[in-house]
Parts: C-alpha cells; structure tokens; sequence
C-alpha cells in the first residue's frame, strides 16, 4: 500500500433480490485529492457509497483504511464514523428546526447537560476557519441550502474525518453555491482529506476532481486521471462503449415527415423539474430526447403532460394556444403519456386487464357518463387482440401479467383515446427483445398513421432506429438537436460529452 | 481561507425564530384578552385571586399540556393522559378510603407514590410500543386511554369521596400572600390563596422547559421532531430519546392526576374526561406545531391560560352555557391556527425561502 493512500476497497461485491449491484469493485483513495465517482443511474455508485458507510453489508472483499490494522470491519453508519468516514448526502441529513452550532454537535457530546456556550464558541471557530458563511446561532432553516451543506461538511471535518463522501452535493445548488462549495473542497484536499465525490455533472467533475474512477453495471470500468481522460471518453465508458465500436446500425426507411402541420408546440415551457425549453413536434413525427440518465428527459416530457407542476411557457396545439397544467388538460387536447416507472404512475396491479384498458377513456369521459359493459369488452377484446397482449382473459388483474403485456395494456390505454400525441417514456425498459421489437414496429405503424410520438429510451440503439429527430439533454439543458445524417451513436455522444449548453 | 468574515465577528442578535414568535403571539392574546376582561367586566376580574385561579383550578391541565408539547415536539402525540388522571385519581381515592387514618404521613407519601406509579407503569409500556415496536403514537395512547378509563371504571362505578385526613392537610395548604390580597365588606383582609397543585404545576412548566433547552434528552427530543431520519444519521439515539419523552409524559399525567385530587378532593370514572384534547388545543394555541419539531412550554402555559380565561369570561359572562364555553374555545383554537399559518406563510415568503425550495427539490 503507498503511503499517502487513505482508503483501499478491493474486490467489493454486492448482491441483492434479482440484480448484483457490485461485482468485485476496487476503489482507491489518496490523502487530499478529490476523487469522482461516476456512472449513469444504477451504476452502483451509491451502493458502493452505502457499503462504505455501513448502510449495507458487502457480500464480499476487503476495506482497508489507513491507520487501522488489518481489515475494516464498517457495519452500521456509526463504526463508519469512527472509522473516520464522514458522508454528506444529496438531502441533507441535519435538523432544520435546530441552530447550527446544535447541529454540528448534537449526537456527539458527552454527558446529558448542554453547554450552549461552548457550543456556539467551537461553532464559530470551524465556520471561521473553514469560512462558511452562517452564524453559530442561527436556526439552520434560515440558511440557503449550500451553507446547510457546509454546515453538514463543517460536521464531518470537526469529527477529524480522514474520508468524505459528498453524494451529489451540487444537485440542487445553483452556480454560486456550487463555486462556494468546491472553494470549501479544494480548502478541505489542501489540508489532506480524502474526497469522493459523486456527481453526474460533467463539467463539475473537470473543475474539481484530480482523478476519476468510472463504474457501469456494478462493474469497475477503470480508475483515470482526469487529464487523462478527455470527457468524450468518459461518456464512452460511463455508457460502456468503445469509441472505435461505434459503428452504423442499419437503418430502418424511415418516411420523415417535414410538410405536415405541427401538432404540439412549447415555447419557454418550465416545471418544477425542467427548466425552460422549447420543443415542437409535427405530425406523422417521431422524435426522442436522449442524454445520460438523470439529464432531464423524463422532465421535459412530464412537463409537456403536465405530470410535474408546469411554472411557466406557452404552448399551442395544432396552432391553437391551450393551458396544459395538470394531465387532465393535456389529455382533453390529445397528449398521451406512458410514464417511465409503470408501477408506480402506470397500472393499477389490482384491477384486470379491462379496466387498466378503459381507463384514461373513461377519465376523458367524465365518470358520470359511465361506458356499457359490452362497449368496453369489445375495446378491450379489440386492442388485446391488436397489441398481441398475452392474457388468460380481460378480467385477469393486471399484476399477474409479466412486464412486456403490462406495458402493452398501458399503451393499448393510451390507443384507445386516440391521441394526437402520444409519449412513451421507456416503454421498453425490462421487457424481452421480442416484446421490444413490436413496440417499435408499433410506434413506426402509428406514426404512418399519422400520430405524433415522443420516445424516450436508455438504449441509444433503439431510439437511433425509430426517431426522426432526437433532443439531446445534459445536466438539465438541451445542448443539441439531430436529424437525418447525424443520427448516430457517435454524434450523440459527442453532442453530450461536449455540446454547449443552450436555453431551447 | 483564514481571513474571518467580519459579519461573523458582529455579535448580532439573531431574527426571531418562528418557534419565539408563536410563543410571543400566544403571550399577547393573553394579555390582551385578560386586560380587556379586567377593563370591561372588572369585578371579579380585579381581584389577583382571581388570577391565581386560573392555575389553582387548572394545574393538572397545566401539567398534562406539558406533557403534550413533550411528545408533540418530538413528533408524535399522547391523547391517553386524561385517561391515566382519571385512572390516578379512582386509584389514589380508593387507596386512601382503605388506609388508616392515624397512620396519615405513610399513606399520603404512599398516595404520592401510586400515582406517580400508575402514569410510570403507563409510560413505559405506551413508550416500548411507540418507540421499539414503531407503533403509531395515536393508535398506542388510544388503547392506553380506553384501558385507563376502562380500569377506573372496575376500581369503582360510583363516585368516590376523599376524606382521609392526612391527605385533607395537602387539600386545605394553601400559600398565602397577604399582600396580593383585597379587604373585604367587613374590613378583613383576604389573602391571595395559591394552591400546593398550583405550585407544583408552574414547578413542573420551569422543570420541563429547562429539560427541552439543557439537556441532550430535550434537545434530542427537538432534533426527533425536526427530522426523524436526520437525528438518526447525526448520532442521537432516536429510540430512546422517544421511548424517554413518552415515559416522562405519562409520569406527568400520574403528577396531574394527584394535583386534580388535591384541587377536588373526589374521584369518578369521568373524571378529566376530554382533558387530553384540552391539552392539545393549549399546546397547539401556545405555538406547538403538531408536525414537530417546534414548541415551548412557556407558550403551552400561555395556551392553557387562553383557554381557562375564555372559560372564566363566558362564565361570567350572560352566555353562561357550556356550548357557549366550548364554541368560544373552537373559534379561538380555529384562529389561532389560521393566525399562525397566515403569519408562518408570509415570513416564508419574506427572503425565507429555502424551505420551500428545499421542498420541491426532494420531490
């Protein structure tokens, strides 16, 4: 082991029900520099992150930290601590209604009396030192959200921690929060603590970090220096591509549509989760957003549904200016949204296969004008035949049904209220190849006929074969838009690694 | 990075929290409803005794009030207190209708200790299932109310009468302060009467305050109610710390249910009955927020005094009818809530914005 490394984590597996989170990671941490985590979402960043903090127990390999003989034994967050780990999470893990000396020190004083001024007196010292901007007795909910993670910071620097972990400090810090941060990251590296820093914002990781380590599926993809690893690069790994693979796929004809009317059509339209953009999406068209997981694509179209609370922007349909704040509305003008996470915002596991299917209908329908029974068998009896969805009968609860014909009666949902425009996010997320295959070919069949569809998908593949026109999203922002000849995996990839950032 | 920032070196005082701020609220309505009873109805009202009733007649509120802030602070609730006053009171009434009367010292310091007993023997089951089975807090105090009521009812159906001699004594002390007092027709001078529950009681409001601010229990119980999840990663000892304030809570319902007996020396099975929702109101008046987290005691005193003093004015008042008393409380409790949310909002709006913000981005 060298001598200026403070943590080394070898071999770290991690199982649970149904997936392996790690495979044999190894990890290396040096005394003051800051050390990047990355991999899209389900990379097993955080999990090796709770393994370290004792939130999980490792299946298998070895911690060693300097300054402790012999192997680590870390199974709940406190032997952590003493360990000297110290981890600040992405929610802010202090007491809101509490003063921020008490927050620094609550938990971790002896005897049962509490000597307030001492408290604030040691309080004040590290926010000095350290240069925090808040006062020791101020209620800690009165300090914006990046001094409430100073503060948390402040916290673990005081318990001599040799190891801190920021979980995606920056997430919710707007760019002079985020400077103030990384001044206090790189005050922390000079005075040698151990960094690692998990984040999914490239450029954030270019400013700070000295050095990277990349993780996709569970698997290490490789430790870098960051002056080694130009950013293209990065995105290769982090998406587990070669940039010498990246050969054409073959190409599915695609009519592409560019004389007929555009059916939606958002200008500066924000939410709560998307800042503001613009799109449009003409008919007979099939478009996508793409980027890394987590870059905001779910946003953008739960914002044109109207799913997150729409905070501003102007949108027409069919050239008509309408209001679309809640589904409701967005339905009622003929927006259709297969949600990302179907079993959560998408079936309803209980009721049967009929139901799930008459649904959004009966919703636009008003529920005082109720369907006859034999109307709503012949829809359902039509589109399970037409989806090809494999049930024992209407009336089977949908629950039963595996994840491919669970997805195929939310569409069938959405089909039957004829929309003008219909989005599917990850519609083929953890369904067979099969399954897949038909529900590209469907969307290709309704764009013929003349439905509009937004489609969203982790697979690149899948959406540089369907789409006409692809939006490409990072860190929040649109950076790129492709059509036509520049639909190909190298281009996408080179628009997210390196395209600037612009507001539209 | 040493340079010190010179706004840190200021010694400023800090901006009123909300938490001072209901508390000062609570305070002012008070006030402002006492003068104007004194003003407009004077008689009685001019009286210091009268003053001092309000805590002579409502010390066991008082006490259970306190109880209350506890757990409500810490995030949870106790609606069985009432019961465990009335199961006290049946308890301690029966106990001394038994014991002899020349041995009075033993059976009073017995008395004592059987009550605290009960509200023990409660809080220590109410708070194993709270804490370590993660019972919900209402569901667990709900049983423990109907047990305490149903077990008062079995020790007796009938009213019982106190009359055992040595616990007569701590009936009749009273303290006396001749210099609050008022000279009667007759041209005696009356002193002011503070009773012994009465003392005990604003005894028990300076015990728990400094319990809440001086102690890592307190602020453990603060740092619960603020964020479970956060006081757990920051090193308190989530479960005990919930498991304590539920003991101590009930350990005050045994106490308030001993002051109750001191002030009316008889026991029934309906005895404070509804006493727990009282309790609520006054904490929730007094600036407690029922999410948690945020409380004083001191407000909880005022709280109880808000609501003895609307009593106090109706019933002096022509619309002498309990529906009237009742009504008034509501309205009261009504705008107070409504006054707090009003004013919470608009300081939220006022540059406090980061909780809001906080709230949209955990989504």
């Amino acid at each position: 082991m060298q001598n200026d490394v403070v943590l080394t984590m070898r071999g770290i597996s991690k199982q649970f029900p149904g997936t392996k989170a790690l495979d044999h990671v190894d990890f290396t941490l040096r005394r003051g520099e800051i050390h990047a985590l990355m991999g899209e979402n389900g990379a097993g960043k955080s999990t090796l992150i709770k393994v370290l903090t004792g939130v999980y127990e490792k299946d298998g390999g070895s911690i060693h930290i300097e300054g402790i003989e012999g192997e680590a034994a870390i199974h709940s967050p406190q032997d952590a601590q003493n360990a000297g780990i110290s981890t600040v999470y992405q929610e802010i893990t202090l007491c809101p209604n509490l003063t921020v000396a008490e927050n620094m020190f609550i938990g971790r004083t002896d005897g049962a009396i509490v000597h307030w001024k001492d408290y604030e007196k040691k309080a004040t010292a590290i926010l000095e030192n350290l240069g925090i901007p808040a006062r020791a007795r101020q209620e800690l909910s009165s300090c914006s959200l990046a001094v409430q993670q100073m503060v948390a910071i402040g916290r673990a620097v005081d318990m001599n921690c040799k190891v801190l972990i920021l979980d995606e400090p920056t997430s919710s810090l707007d760019e002079k929060e985020v400077a103030m941060l990384f001044k206090l990251m790189r005050e922390l590296r000079s005075r040698g603590v151990g960094i690692i820093f998990v984040t999914h914002f490239l450029e954030q990781v270019y400013e700070v970090s000295d050095r990277i380590t990349v993780l996709r599926n569970g698997e290490l993809v490789g430790e870098f220096e960051v002056s080694e690893l130009p950013q293209l690069e990065l995105v290769a790994r982090m998406m587990g591509k070669s940039l010498d693979d990246l050969s054409e796929l073959e190409k599915i004809d695609k009519h592409v549509p560019t004389d007929t009317e555009t059916v939606y059509e958002a200008s500066g339209l924000s939410s709560v989760a998307r800042k503001p953009f613009d799109f449009q999406i003409r008919r007979g068209e099939i478009n996508g957003f793409t980027g890394l997981l987590g870059s905001g694509r779910s946003e953008s179209v739960r914002a044109i549904f109207g799913a997150d609370s729409v905070t501003g922007g102007r949108v027409r349909i069919k050239g008509k200016e309408v209001r679309i704040t809640n589904p409701h509305e967005a339905m009622k003008n003929g927006v259709g949204y297969l949600p990302e996470d179907r079993k959560r915002d998408g079936i309803i596991a209980d009721l049967s296969v009929r139901d799930n299917i008459i649904l959004a209908l009966q919703v636009m329908k008003g529920y005082f004008k109720p369907m006859k029974k034999s109307e709503m068998e012949k829809f359902a009896d039509e589109y399970i035949r037409e989806l090809n969805i494999k049930t024992a009968s209407q009336n089977t609860p949908v629950g039963s049904l595996s994840g491919g014909n669970q997805q195929k009666v939310i569409l069938a949902r959405w089909l039957l209220t004829h929309p003008d425009y219909l989005i599917l996010d990850e519609p083929t997320r953890g369904i067979d190849v099969g399954t897949k295959l038909e529900i590209q070919r469907l969307m290709l069949k309704l764009a013929e006929e003349n439905m509009s569809v937004t489609f969203i998908s982790s697979e690149i593949e899948e959406m540089l074969r369907t789409c006409f026109r692809l939006i490409v999203m990072r860190d929040g922002n649109t950076v790129g838009e492709l059509t036509g000849d520049q639909l190909t995996q190298s281009q996408v990839m080179e628009t997210i690694a390196g395209g600037e950032a612009q507001h539209g | 990075m040493t340079t010190a920032n010179p706004i840190l070196r200021q010694r400023r005082r800090e901006p009123l929290t909300d938490a001072s701020l209901l508390t000062l609220i609570a305070m002012g309505i008070f006030i402002a409803m006492y003068a104007s009873a004194v003003i407009f109805m004077g008689g009685a009202f001019q009286k210091v005794q009268q003053f001092l009733d309000l805590f002579n007649e409502n010390a066991a509120l008082i006490i259970i009030s306190c109880a209350l802030t506890l757990v409500m602070i810490g995030g949870g609730i106790n609606i069985s207190v009432g019961g465990i006053i009335g199961l006290t009171c049946m308890a301690c009434a029966k106990f001394l209708e038994y014991s002899a009367p020349e041995n009075s010292a033993l059976a009073v310091i017995l008395t004592v200790a059987l009550a605290l007993g009960v509200g023990l023997a409660f809080g220590l089951l109410e708070g194993f299932m709270v804490s370590y089975l993660e019972i919900q807090p209402f569901i667990v105090t709900l049983a423990g109310m109907f047990l305490a009521r149903g077990l008062t009812t079995i020790l007796s159906v009938n009213p019982v009468k106190v009359t055992h001699e040595g616990f007569q004594v701590l009936v009749k002390t009273k303290l006396q302060i001749p210099w609050l007092g008022y000279v009667a027709k007759n041209g005696n001078l009356i002193p002011a009467k503070l009773e012994i529950g009465a003392i005990v009681a604003v005894t028990v409001v300076a015990a728990v305050w400094l319990m809440l601010r001086y102690t890592k229990l307190g602020r453990g119980v603060y740092a619960l109610g603020g964020n479970r999840q956060s006081a757990l990663m920051l090193g308190v000892n989530v479960k005990s710390v919930c498991f304590r304030s539920y003991v101590i809570s009930c350990l005050l319902a045994g106490l308030a249910g001993l002051t109750f007996l001191m002030h009316k020396p008889a026991a029934n099975a309906s005895i404070a009955m509804r006493s727990e929702m009282d309790a609520i109101a006054a904490s929730i008046i007094g600036g407690t927020l029922l999410t948690g987290g945020v409380g004083n005691v001191f407000g909880t005193l005022f709280g109880v005094m808000i609501l003895a003093a609307i009593q106090k004015i109706i019933g002096l008042s022509p619309l002498n009818e309990s529906w009237w008393q009742d009504m008034a409380s509501g309205a009261m409790l009504g705008i107070f809530i409504l006054l707090q949310s009003v004013i919470l909002k608009w300081r939220a709006k006022g540059g406090k914005d980061t909780g809001a913000k906080a709230a949209t981005q955990s989504r």
